[in-house]
């Protein structure tokens, strides 16, 4: 069983699929994401693929600062991830609400809604940025293995 | 349902997580096997409150705000607001200044359709093109990077003009890049007018006819495609855009093809206009002293973004802050059309339609409150949340402000009603 978990393990970090969220992003951040997935920054590298359902992904990326007819929805995509499972907050607005904090229809961030692993603040947050985040979400993974891991957050 | 019986079929809701949906919206339609009888859209996810936000900061650090409405036509934004504040102000931006708007405001028209020819590529399957497009718009975003420091929400706008100059050595480099973006854009011209794939895959699928486009109200590239010469470059000149030569690029296609020509072709066109913008750059200041208050007044100013045409209204009082900001942006006026191109066609092409009109949802999620004889009835708890400023004022409710908005169109000859019967009312 301990040989079958780390296999697994180490499948999971091998090749983390992600999914892609916007919880009322204003779309900066989002073309970021798929411009680190395309060739210049091509995050594929780390084994990362993007995928279309939450029952697939590994680590929901989400940017925004969550508005209040997201929210719901955002927890509902978050409770079909399997286990175990990790969340990207990629751009200030989704690390704390940014520049839209502060406006009646959202909520201060991801972390208000749901836990989240790992910071990477900009606005936009750059591709260079999102993998140097991404890797280090690997890495605390790595290190961490089975436990659940501190969040951490990327460089600017 | 109301009057009208369910048509037969069944119903299939697409979104707000879908991966063929890049933002969160919401579809629902009505299939006939794999024929689409009726569709609705919903949206709202992403309304931030954008705009009532910015009646509580001042100009300045409303430009900043306004320039997050949309992070793909972030200049757009900026720009059709700080020229609607710059009237009011009786502010005259300097020639330099203008230039300079329109240089980084081409380059976001250069950047936003390379992005669109790769999403159009993604969304039918043709992942290839995806690739190239976004692997050869990073040459425009570095561009944009070198020019304002950001690569996306630039922020090179400010109260009475810019905020960075343009060196001589990053006018060769604009030039430099254009001429490989020529050379690339040359090649998805061919790609896009010769490829068999893509040919099939396009023309004849989300037809608009040219009476419908200009019936429902259609902008920018969508409306160019259905031969509507629309432009508000070309129709009202703002800025500089009288001194620069270019051509409206329209075509005859009427649908998702055309569309992908219009926008190829706008490319190159973009491309002569840098030119000419960096050849013909007028020496001089860069901004002029701008006041802290403006006096009061109002102003619409119009725009046209990537998109199509963007208006901002601003009223301000006197104050440093403005009284109210509105903003009209280029999907909410292309979003009808979607409704009308879906149907009849299969449920496979629901992906490119959305998409052949590059939607920008973030853009189209504002609140739109009803005074008046109307709000005058009682409106219980629910209120918008826009209104609740005006002390004497009533607030509607969501389903009184859907049926103005029905009466509203009706009479001008246009029935969303059977569209609207999509989503239950009152749903917010």
């Amino acid at each position: 069983m301990a040989l079958l978990q780390k296999i697994v393990t180490w499948a999971r970090l091998k090749s983390p699929w992600i999914l892609h969220f916007n919880s009322g992003a204003c779309n900066a951040c989002d073309i970021e994401i798929v411009a680190s997935l395309t060739p210049q920054y091509d995050v594929e590298r780390f084994g990362v693929q993007l995928k279309g359902t939450p029952r697939h992904a590994d680590v929901l990326v989400c940017s925004g600062p969550v508005t209040r007819q997201i929210k719901d929805r955002l927890i509902r995509i978050y409770e079909q991830m399997p286990q175990p499972k990790f969340v990207v907050a990629v751009g200030t607005c989704a690390c704390s609400g940014g520049v839209f904090k502060g406006c009646y229809n959202v909520t201060a961030g991801i972390d208000t809604v749901i836990p989240v692993s790992a910071y990477i603040p900009g606005c936009p947050a750059s591709p260079t940025a999102i993998i140097d985040g991404v890797v280090k979400l690997l890495a605390s993974l790595e290190a961490t293995e089975e436990k659940a891991p501190e969040p951490v957050a990327a460089e600017e | 349902m109301g009057k009208n019986p369910e048509p037969r079929g069944v119903r299939v809701a697409i979104g707000p997580q879908h991966p063929a949906l890049k933002e969160p919206e919401s579809f629902s339609v009505l299939l006939a096997g794999e024929k689409i009888l009726e569709s609705g859209v919903r949206l709202g996810y992403n309304h931030r409150g954008i705009e009532k936000a910015c009646e509580e900061r001042t100009y300045v650090q409303d430009l900043y705000l306004i320039e997050r409405i949309c992070g793909i036509c972030s200049h757009s934004h900026s720009t059709a607001f700080i020229s609607a504040v710059e009237e009011i102000a009786g502010l005259e931006i300097p020639r330099r200044a203008k230039y300079l708007r329109m240089l980084i405001g081409e380059l976001e028209r250069v950047h936003s359709h390379l992005l669109w020819l790769g999403v159009a590529g993604h969304e039918v399957g043709f992942d290839t093109l995806l690739m190239y497009t976004w692997r050869d718009r990073e040459v425009v975003m570095d561009l944009l990077a070198a020019l304002t420091g950001n690569r996306v929400n630039y922020g090179v706008n400010t109260m009475g003009g810019v905020r960075r100059d343009v060196s001589e050595d990053q006018k060769k480099q604009v030039l430099t890049a254009v001429d490989i973006l020529e050379e690339r854009t040359k090649y998805y011209i061919g790609v896009a007018t010769q490829e068999t794939t893509l040919i099939q895959r396009l023309s004849g699928v989300g037809k608009l006819n040219h009476e419908d486009a200009i019936h429902l109200g259609a902008v920018g590239p969508t409306a160019r495609a259905s031969s509507v010469k629309r432009d508000v470059r070309k129709d009202d000149p703002y800025l500089a855009y009288d001194e620069i030569p270019f051509n409206v690029v329209t075509s005859d296609h009427n649908d998702i093809y055309g569309r992908a020509v219009v926008r190829c072709l706008e490319l190159m066109e973009s491309y002569n206009m840098i030119r000419f913008i960096i050849a013909n750059m007028p020496e001089g200041p860069i901004a002029v002293k701008a006041p802290r208050k403006v006096p009061a007044g109002e102003a619409i100013s119009r725009y046209e973004a990537p998109r199509g045409e963007d208006v901002h209204y601003v009223r301000a009082n006197g104050s440093e802050k403005p009284e109210r900001v509105k903003v009209r942006a280029p999907t909410l006026a292309n979003v009808q059309v979607v409704s009308h191109m879906l149907k009849d066609g299969y449920l496979a092409d629901l992906p490119i339609v959305v998409a052949a009109i590059d939607p920008c949802f973030s853009c189209t999620d504002r609140m739109i409150a009803v005074a008046g004889d109307m709000a005058a009835i009682n409106m219980g708890g629910t209120a918008f949340p826009g209104c609740a400023d005006a002390g004497s004022k009533a607030r509607a409710t969501w389903e009184q402000v859907r049926q103005h908005g029905i009466e509203f169109y009706r009479r001008r000859g246009v029935d969303f009603a059977r569209l609207n019967e999509t989503f239950t009312a009152g749903g917010r």
